[in-house]
């Protein structure tokens, strides 16, 4: 059909319309690949973020604003102040950058306020989310400090000032009753309730649970102290307490001492780890990660290790869970995000590393703009890194979006804090913020392949066998009705389907199990017994029963056989399983009923999916040429052997592709599984639980990602992983279909 | 025996087994859903029952029989139900609907055979349809005006007909106010508020422009009062009337006219007359808006969302999907490109539904939509106009979704056309172009059609990726309205497939809503069978018309 001179009143314009539609033609059909490509690209380029490292971009440098040795670094959550505690006591307030509208430049001190009165002889900070900072002073108080920022706007611009907000009214609270100084401090407060652990100049270990109380009346607080001494003598290394003010972790060289403090401010030793030395190394620094369920410790050989409570035996103890390799020299600080499960560490040698520890992500190792790093600090949203070191302040830009999503991660078991060992677990959101969300792929896609195997197990039986008798044996005007009828129900919408199977099969399967089962055995005995005694009839009322028609004579049959299976099924129910199975199941055999459960989904998708196998699988034996069948039966074959042995062998890859059509569609079924299941992402294969497939979980959880964030991400990974896997399956049956096709037509 | 298995017979009766249980499940399925979809239009017999409790005390209730179950004692006996003289191994138990919502603390209960007492169905059991708390039970003991009584034993029933129909009247007089009228004056407030910020983006808000724009808003508000007042005035007028009614504790209760819809005695009906209320509340369903989240009241809102949606979606995928099948049979030569067209083609009809959910979030919705906001729409911003579902990205969304149905189907149409007809028409001096568009387009236009009706089968069912793109369970406002441009297209809608998992699997009373889920089902199998039926007799046609051109 090559482009053709048409000969006579041939115009230009008719030419050029002629060459404007060939252009548009080839360019509205070239668009169908288009569409399917920018599918594949667009999902590719909305996945793509989760697999990047982190950048470290440098912004600027400036000198260190505040004077002396520096004990804590801040940035506010604009990354537009900074603010350092300095060992005697002062907190200053400097601009990070410039800014229209101020005299901000980069280091310029916004408000300098010392913050004790005398040189202070600890220092402490709670976790980076709470925001509050201790000094101890002479005679074993304590000073609390909060650094407050204000914002205004003004002219549609952000204005933020710093204050340096007061706590406990400005007042000091007194720690050690003793009145001796402290050495060491950790504290931490949860609403107006505080929490300190010191050890004081005489080398004693003290706690001390401060509870506030409301008077009822009065409306005024009363602070209740509870005070203990705790058994451990010499010098301690470091020591901290948990955010939610019941344990305090004291660190002695490679002693780790986790006790309890009770609700009412009793103190209980739980737990004492001697850190095996030879096998982690000296630790040289201790940190609660994010969350404050996890303890790192930095050892001197340049490891990182995890720690977090374990279930056990003998109730909740510390464990070692997994170790990062964050330098070659000795770890002296780690600093945890607000947040995320993300840890940076620096090394003796001035080297950053960066790292997740659910992800076991190594995310970046190195000096960033050849900086040795003495100490840094991440503003609240994980944006800026600023760092200190003998050269003064340098400010990065930090750019972490998807530290929690690894490749491992997704397809490898991980260890999650609290879990008793590592596992596959997918638990996307929770109404925490302390929460590690744990995306592993693994139980939705084990989910999906289940939910599609048990919907195999019961399709591909019926579908093929239903599509061999409907193209070889049926007859030409029952075929012609037949077709289009199974047809039909490819056309049913999934949701009515998937209705069905949760609100009406789903407690029919509950209530019938035993009937169930029953026509699972029954129908093709009934049918094998059928045919038997037609085989003995004469032979005037054989004829009637030919093979064309047999299906439809066997309609009553069948119907009658699944009512009366039906029927019988309490009284099965009553004389097997002692009137409840359900019961029986769970208590006899140990098996988990769910009402929606993987037999409900295995039989209604299997309805979906008989009517593709049936389709596809009919149109390949149905063409196979009629001469082999013809020759096969002339050499003396019975049909059954004609159609064994030549027919079906002939038409196999049609059947084939028949199958691996029905298993994309399985795979992909949506509607049907999100309504017929309970939708746990468990990793069972019992028939009588649920499961949690791809497609299932992004219906699910798509609506409520927060845009770009990595769960978004994550459940197009999913949808990508669901593209990829139907394109094979697709495309492997469609290129097997087109051979199979030029096959016959040179036969 | 032996010879006969060997000779494969029972193979054959098996396969042919198979093929009786698909069409057992096809036709069972179909039947189900008609049966279940229709009997929830049928008036039932409303049952007054004596039960003995466990504790031998004996209550009366009042209701339809819902759903019966066959049940083996033994799992009752473990629950501790007395049932001294009954020694059947099973037993049936009833699920009676007994209304009254806001009077009984389940408006469901179980009821077990062999516990009722007596069964009755008394002629003077009447059933209200209200607008709120769902069906009244109860006998029919006056009908007030102002806390007077206006009615005898005689009249009674004409009476309170004639009431419900004036108080109904006066609802549908204050809900079209509301919803035309004051709807439109929100609506222009609205658009006056996006005129203000858009000016002020441009910096071209001078103090005419405000005048004119606060003087608008003033006339709008003083209309609004006026329309405000009309408004109280009917409500005040429909609240004139009640109903006192005796319920199945006994007691006599007053309900409000205006919440009542219609009022029938069931018991006392005969064949004709269920009919007509059959087909009356058939009217109803499709025409009626949704009542107490869904799971009372009509569809019509869902309808009318699944055919706009579906309309738009003809409209963009007709063109390229029979471009595409025009490349790809007149155009294309055996090349690579074509054989990845073609694999193309395949994928996209099997790529799971869900994932063209996910590429339209992400792509239209976020991507381009969020681009369109910013270009066309900064003044309402950051409340986003098309950057956010709705109904413009559901149907791009399917129309790629549907796309390899009208390619697949308009091909096989241009592969019937004999190759002589072209042959012809280039003989005769016309352009590839112009036999294309004079003589074989038309001659393929039914099956285009054919293709165009599958897609639209395939759309008004397809629900998992409207979920992402664009349906809600309640949409306040259709897409089409009467205030200027007639069609928002950035509107989200409802939809009968979502409409039967909103309501089947998130309504916070399934039990009740389960009939009208059944009947949702009915009416969009009819649908989308109906309209499978119909492309197949057209393509069934359109090959016997080329089978007599090809001789």
């Amino acid at each position: 059909m090559a482009a053709t001179k048409p000969a006579l009143g041939a115009s230009n314009y008719r030419l050029f319309k002629d060459r404007a539609a060939r252009w548009g033609v080839s360019f509205g059909g070239v668009m169908v690949l288009v569409a399917l490509l920018l599918i594949f690209f667009y999902l590719l380029y909305v996945i793509e973020p989760i697999f990047r490292g982190v950048e470290i971009n440098h912004e600027r440098s400036f000198a260190s604003p505040a004077s002396g040795e520096i004990v804590a670094m801040g940035v506010e959550e604009q990354s537009e102040i900074g603010y350092q505690f300095s060992a005697d006591g002062e907190l200053v307030f400097f601009a990070l950058k410039a800014k229209k509208g101020t005299d901000w430049e980069p280091g310029k001190p916004l408000l300098r306020q010392q913050v004790t009165e005398s040189t202070p002889t600890a220092f402490a900070q709670t976790q980076p989310q709470n925001n509050r900072y201790a000094y101890a002073v002479e005679g074993g108080a304590v000073r609390l400090v909060e650094p407050k920022f204000s914002s205004q706007f003004r002219d549609g611009e952000l204005f933020i000032t710093p204050k340096v907000g007061e706590v406990n009214a400005g007042e000091l609270i007194q720690v050690d009753n003793e009145g001796k100084n402290l050495t060491k401090l950790a504290y931490e407060y949860d609403g107006e309730s505080m929490l300190f652990a010191a050890q004081t100049a005489d080398d004693r270990v003290i706690v001390n649970s401060i509870q506030a109380s409301r008077n009822f009346l009065s409306g005024a607080v009363e602070m209740d102290s509870r005070f203990t001494e705790l058994p451990i003598t010499g010098a301690i290394s470091e020591l901290t307490v948990t955010p939610d003010l019941r344990q305090v972790l004291i660190r002695q060289n490679n002693r780790f001492w986790v006790y309890d403090v009770s609700r009412t401010g009793v103190v209980k030793e739980r737990q004492l780890i001697t850190v095996d030395a030879r096998k982690f190394g000296e630790i040289t620094s201790m940190q609660l990660l994010a969350g404050a369920s996890s303890i790192l410790f930095g050892h001197a050989n340049g490891k990182v290790t995890q720690w977090f409570e374990v279930s056990g035996d003998d109730g909740r103890r510390y464990q070692f869970i997994r170790d990062f390799q964050a330098a070659e020299t000795a770890i002296t600080d780690i600093v945890a995000e607000y947040y995320r499960r993300t840890f940076y560490t620096i090394s003796a040698s001035g080297e950053l590393g960066v790292f997740h520890t659910t992800s076991e992500a190594e995310l970046y190792r190195g000096q960033p703009h050849d900086f040795a790093a003495e100490r840094v600090v991440i503003d609240p949203r994980a944006n800026t890194l600023m760092l200190l070191n003998d050269q003064g302040l340098h400010v990065f830009d930090l750019v972490n979006e998807h530290p929690e999503v690894t490749w491992s991660g997704l397809w490898q078991e991980v260890w999650y804090e609290g879990y008793p060992e590592p596992d596959y677990v997918w638990q996307s959101t929770s109404g925490s913020d302390d929460f590690e969300p744990k995306f592993s792929l693994v139980p939705i896609s084990f989910g999906t392949i289940k939910a599609a195997a048990y919907a195999m197990l019961f399709a591909v039986p019926i579908g093929l066998a239903a599509a061999v008798y409907t193209a070889y044996f049926m007859s030409p005007g029952v075929r012609k009705v037949v077709k289009p009828t199974v047809e039909i129900m490819e056309a049913l919408p999934t949701v009515i389907l998937g209705f069905l199977a949760g609100l009406w099969l789903a407690p029919i399967v509950e209530h019938y199990l035993p009937g169930i089962i029953a026509v699972i055995l029954l129908v093709p005995l009934a049918i094998v017994l059928f045919a038997f005694l037609t085989s003995h009839l004469p032979k005037s009322i054989r004829n009637s029963f030919t093979d064309g028609r047999a299906a439809l004579i066997l309609l009553p049959l069948v119907a009658f056989v699944g009512w009366f299976s039906f029927q019988m099924s309490p009284l099965i129910e009553n004389w097997l399983f002692d009137g409840n199975v359900r019961r029986y199941l769970t208590n006899e055999l140990g098996i988990t009923f769910d009402q929606r459960n993987a037999l409900v989904v295995g039989i209604a998708m299997g309805f979906a999916v008989i009517p593709t196998i049936f389709s596809i699988a009919e149109d390949a034996v149905f063409s196979v040429p009629k001469h082999l069948s013809n020759g096969s039966l002339a050499l003396g074959a019975t049909t059954w052997q004609t159609l064994t042995k030549v027919v079906l062998l002939t038409a196999s890859p049609g059947i084939f592709s028949a199958v691996m059509m029905g298993l994309g569609r399985a795979v992909g079924e949506t509607m049907i599984v999100l309504m017929a299941t309970g939708n746990t992402p468990i990793m069972d294969w019992n028939i009588f639980e649920g499961m949690r497939t791809l497609s299932a979980n992004i219906a699910v959880e798509m609506p409520e990602s927060e845009v770009g964030s990595s769960h978004y991400r994550i459940l197009f990974l999913a949808a990508f992983v669901l593209f990829v896997f139907t394109f094979a399956f697709n495309t492997v049956a469609e290129l097997v279909r087109q051979r199979l096709r030029e096959k016959y037509s040179s036969m | 025996m032996k010879q006969w298995f060997n000779s494969g017979k029972p193979w054959i009766w098996l396969t042919a087994g198979s093929v009786s249980i698909s069409l057992i499940a096809v036709l069972g399925l179909l039947i189900l859903i008609g049966w279940r979809g229709l009997s929830f239009f049928w008036p039932a017999q409303i049952h007054e029952m004596d039960v003995r409790a466990n504790d031998g005390s004996i209550s009366t209730i009042i209701g339809e029989v819902y759903e019966t179950e066959t049940i083996p004692i033994e799992r009752l006996r473990e629950s501790g139900v007395a049932l001294d003289d009954f020694n059947e191994p099973t037993l049936e138990r009833w699920l009676i609907k007994v209304g009254n919502r806001e009077y009984v603390p389940l408006d469901f209960s179980w009821v077990l055979q062999p516990q009722i007492v007596s069964d009755e169905t008394p002629a003077d059991l009447a059933v209200f349809e209200r607008s709120k708390d769902g069906n009244f039970y109860g006998y029919v003991v006056d009908v007030l005006e102002d806390g007077v009584s206006v009615a005898n034993q005689g009249n009674i029933r004409d009476v309170l007909q004639q009431r419900i129909e004036r108080a109904v009247e006066l609802n549908e007089q204050a809900s079209d106010l509301q919803d035309s009228e004051i709807g439109a004056i929100n609506y222009q407030l609205n658009q006056l508020r996006l005129e203000r910020r858009a000016l002020e983006l441009a910096g071209n808000l001078t103090p005419a422009e405000e005048d004119r724009i606060a003087a608008a808003e003033e006339q709008l508000r003083e209309d609004y009062q006026v329309l405000e007042e009309q408004l109280f005035a009917l409500r005040e007028k429909a609240s004139r009337d009640q109903v006192q009614v005796r319920d199945m504790r006994g007691e006599i209760v007053t309900l409000p006219m205006y919440r009542m819809l219609a009022v029938h005695f069931p018991n006392d009906m005969g064949f004709f007359a269920k009919l007509g209320h059959f087909f009356v509340q058939i009217g109803k369903f499709v025409s009626d808006d949704p009542r107490e989240a869904n799971t009372e009241g009509g569809v019509f809102p869902a309808i009318f969302g699944t055919v706009f949606m579906v309309l738009l979606m003809s409209v963009i995928v007709t063109p390229f999907g029979v471009v595409a099948a025009i490349y790809l049979h007149e155009y294309a030569g055996k090349n690579t490109v074509t054989r990845l067209i073609r694999i193309a083609v395949i994928n996209l009809a099997g790529v799971p539904s869900i994932v063209y959910g996910v590429f339209g979030l992400g792509f239209f919705v976020y991507m381009v939509g969020g681009s369109l906001d910013q270009i066309f729409y900064p003044e309402a911003l950051p409340s986003p106009t098309f950057g956010t579902p709705g109904v413009m990205w559901a149907a791009i969304t399917l129309a790629i979704l549907t796309l390899p149905v009208v390619i697949v189907s308009t091909e096989e149409g241009l592969s019937r056309i004999p190759s002589t007809l072209r042959e012809g028409s280039l003989a005769l001096g016309a352009t590839k172009a112009e036999t294309l568009w004079r003589i074989i387009i038309p001659m393929a236009s039914p099956a285009i059609m054919t293709g165009l009706i599958l897609a639209v089968a395939r759309a008004a069912g397809e629900v998992a990726p409207l979920m992402l793109v664009g349906v809600v369970k309640s949409a306040p406002m259709l897409p089409v309205d009467g205030n200027f441009p007639y069609f928002h297209l950035d509107r989200k809608f409802m939809h009968l497939g979502f409409h039967i998992y909103d309501v089947g699997f998130q309504s916070p009373n399934v039990e009740a809503a389960r009939p009208l889920v059944y009947a949702t089902s009915f009416l969009l199998v009819t649908i989308i069978v109906g309209l499978n039926l119909t492309a197949i007799g057209v393509r069934n046609h359109l090959r016997e018309k080329y089978r007599s051109l090809e001789h």
